[in-house]
């Protein structure tokens, strides 16, 4: 990954406590996975994100998996550490732990 | 178009010993429900299960032929427990 792409990605990630890499905008998901996760960060508590919208970024969408060695879209970061996809977010959300660390 | 058996076989050999169900979701052969149980997950954290089942299913997900893939993933006492409490 060049350089450029790298410091963008860190950027974006660092641009808030919670940013989620989706496709689509929180308020217009376009695929059920993003939606769900934007669902169970917002049942969790989180009331403001920074989202970046891949669909938008093809660069962003292709680095963002070598980056986080994950090869799906969605990808939340809390924090600046790569909490998971779509799954361990709402796995953690029902098992109430994504609340605390929300909470910080 | 995948094959429940494909996922399978893809997983059981990066994964040896592990339990894997796999439910294609829609009938398209694009969209699956994984479930693995691996006593090698012992001691990693959630993402860290998530990304030894994704690296032998990498060629397929880059490629789209695998468009989606709902994974759970469980230790051996972990699956137990919560068969356990469904049960």
């Amino acid at each position: 990954m060049n350089e450029e792409l790298k410091k963008r990605i860190e950027e974006a990630i660092a641009s808030h406590r919670v940013v989620i890499f989706m496709k689509g905008t929180p308020n217009f998901p376009m695929c059920g996975f993003s939606a769900r996760a934007v669902e169970a960060l917002r049942a969790a508590g989180v009331t403001e994100m920074a989202a970046v919208n891949v669909l938008a970024d093809p660069e962003i969408r292709e680095g963002i998996k070598a980056y986080s060695n994950w090869p799906t879209i969605p990808q939340v970061y809390i924090d600046g550490k790569f909490i998971g996809g779509c799954d361990i977010v709402c796995e953690m959300h029902e098992r109430g732990e994504l609340a605390p660390l929300v909470r910080g | 178009m995948l094959a429940p058996n494909d996922i399978e076989t893809a997983i059981a050999e990066a994964l040896p010993g592990a339990e894997i169900e796999v439910v294609d979701t829609r009938g398209t052969g694009d969209h699956f429900q994984v479930r693995v149980v691996y006593e090698g997950f012992e001691g990693k954290t959630m993402v860290e299960q998530h990304q030894m089942v994704y690296a032998p299913l990498r060629s397929l997900l880059d490629s789209g032929a695998l468009h989606a893939l709902a994974l759970r993933t469980f230790t051996p006492s972990q699956w137990k427990a919560q068969t356990g409490a469904e049960g």
